[in-house]
């Protein structure tokens, strides 16, 4: 039987510093502490258990790049128990952990309005005429990209090779519904022909099949072993094949059906068929045909369009529901396989149809409609400039929130989810105890929080995502006054003294 | 899903005709209809110097 799909999003926003003279990382830092000076987040982020290198093909890639871990600059736990923080040149924010796709869904409309927030503050801040810019997009248009990751709780005792070999057949083709969509191409290959807009932000950057870097040579598969939980029991799925969505509904059909194709794989019910033969060209090749009519070749030999292997691996869902218990899923499965299905339907019959939802079909209307409109040739960079402020972050500029694309989160319950954590997770906990005893916290991170006491540090270890909710610790927490109280209920058995503090 | 199996059943892509729409009939006409506002507002609020706001959207590689 499948486990939980526990799930969540990493998105690094593009920045841009206008009427100021400083470094993208320097801006990235200026608009994170905006948000996190306020007393609503934690600023300390416990780096121990971070092992970005550990390849989870058991073996070390002697090509590979060690993953750098910056520990210096602003670094923030909220109090909804997501990360706030500035990775490289980016600011990034982290979901909590999520027990169901429309959850995680919330959290990252949340980031969005936290990263909105941030830049209204930055401003009151920030020199007259000077602010703060932040783009929810992948790319620069120019050969750079930045990622939206993706994270699914996967067994441990699925081989991975096995999971990673059937997966990446949903990573090539998902892009017919999940691609934000691109003016022009990037890291182009001799004799390739260029085309003017293609379905996703992110194809033009993948050039591996498996691997561990995220940043050179990026693979279709990602194979960081870094599973934040009980090791033993437990794989975290780091997804880096994916664009950032403005539509919610690609965001939720995102997480929805990749979770459901991983739970599927778990329970040995992947059609073999589907796995492609050379997915390194397939995700090019689909992403530059918004016709949806190029073929690739599937390993049993026969040639099918991205659409075809969607609609089979939809089909395939579907019987594996039938057996399914009803929470699947977080409880979403068939919500979610009936919105999948009637998007491919659109997608078939007709891809303006689906605009309302897809992010690629809603941009490529506003480029297609602003060119005729103006006379425009293909290479104009007003086509350029309409691509990237269709993810401006900015309410007034934000070209996506003008292309009538239908909502599903009530901004009400987001504006509460950028304060509260979810109560289905270990977030409940983490983030109920940055909210009530942020004096008392010496760091924290996904799978533990490490208080000060009078006899020293204490780490309370939160190895199984699906504990710490609020129906486990909620009347722990209320009814307690302070962190000695907590620590004393929770025993000796749940807490692990620390040593020192690193220092970060 | 009943859809698609009907359509699959029945022999793959050509019979998309035969098969209702999964969306709404009408869906696309009303959806062209919208855009010549969406392109009045986006005149609206497009970079005014969208050249150099290209070019000057450089990024950092992530991840």
């Amino acid at each position: 039987m499948a486990i939980p799909k526990v799930c969540g999003i990493e998105t690094e926003y593009g920045i841009v510093a206008r009427g100021l003279d400083v470094t993208p990382t320097v801006a990235s830092s200026l608009l994170v502490n905006a948000f996190s000076d306020d007393g609503l987040s934690l600023r300390v982020w416990d780096f121990v258990g971070e092992t970005p290198h550990v390849d989870a093909r058991g073996e070390w890639d002697a090509r590979s790049e060690y993953p750098h871990v910056e520990s210096l600059m602003a670094n923030a736990v909220l109090t909804n128990g997501a990360r706030y923080y500035v990775d490289h040149a980016h600011p990034e924010v982290s979901t909590p952990e999520c027990a169901s796709p429309s959850g995680a869904l919330l959290y990252d409309r949340a980031g969005e309005l936290i990263i909105e927030e941030s830049m209204r503050r930055a401003a009151t801040r920030l020199p007259e005429g000077a602010e703060l810019v932040a783009y929810k997009n992948n790319s620069d248009g120019k050969g750079n990209s930045y990622g939206c990751h993706e994270n699914y709780l996967v067994a441990r005792d699925l081989p991975f090779g096995l999971l990673s070999r059937r997966i990446t057949a949903h990573f090539v083709t998902r892009q017919v519904f999940c691609g934000a969509g691109k003016v022009g191409v990037e890291q182009p290959r001799d004799g390739e022909p260029g085309v003017p807009f293609q379905l996703s932000q992110r194809a033009d950057f993948f050039e591996e099949e498996v691997g561990l870097e995220t940043t050179i040579r990026r693979p279709i598969v990602n194979t960081r072993d870094e599973p934040h939980a009980d090791p033993l029991r437990f794989r975290r799925l780091h997804v880096i094949a994916g664009d950032a969505n403005m539509s919610q509904t690609a965001t939720w059909l995102k997480l929805g059906t990749t979770a459901m194709v991983l739970s599927m794989i778990e329970d040995g019910g992947f059609p073999e068929s589907l796995v492609i033969s050379d997915p390194v060209s397939a995700v090019r090749q689909i992403s530059h045909d918004r016709t949806l009519r190029r073929t690739v070749r599937t390993a049993d030999g026969r040639d099918l369009t991205a659409l075809d292997i969607q609609h089979e691996l939809c089909d395939a869902v579907d019987r594996w529901l039938d057996a399914a218990p009803d929470d699947t899923v977080g409880g979403e499965g068939r919500a979610i396989h009936a919105e999948w299905s009637r998007i491919l339907g659109g997608l078939s019959d007709d891809p303006v149809s689906v605009a309302p939802w897809v992010d690629w079909v809603a941009k490529h209307r506003l480029v297609e409609g602003y060119a005729a409109r103006h006379s425009l040739a293909a290479h104009d960079p007003r086509l350029r400039a309409i691509d990237l402020q269709y993810h401006d972050m900015r309410p007034g500029r934000c070209l996506a929130r003008r292309a009538g694309l239908a909502t599903l989160v009530d901004d009400r319950d987001a504006m509460l989810a950028v304060e509260r954590p979810p109560e289905d997770t270990r977030a409940y906990f983490r983030g109920e105890c940055v909210r009530r005893f942020p004096d008392r916290i010496v760091s924290a991170n996904w799978d533990g929080i490490v208080f000060e006491t009078p006899d020293g540090l204490v780490r309370v270890p939160m190895m199984d995502p699906l504990k710490g909710t609020r129906e486990l610790t909620g009347d722990l927490l209320s009814s307690v006054s302070d962190v000695d109280q907590l620590l004393d209920a929770l025993g000796g058995g749940s807490t692990e003294r620390v040593d020192s503090d690193p220092g970060w | 899903m009943q859809e698609r199996a009907k359509k699959h059943a029945s022999g793959g892509r050509e019979d998309e005709q035969v098969d209702a729409p999964a969306a709404p009939s009408g869906t696309s006409d009303r959806i062209k209809a919208e855009l010549d506002d969406i392109l009045d507002e986006i005149d609206g609020v497009l970079e005014e110097n969208a050249e150099e706001f290209v070019k000057n959207y450089v990024q950092k590689g992530g991840e």
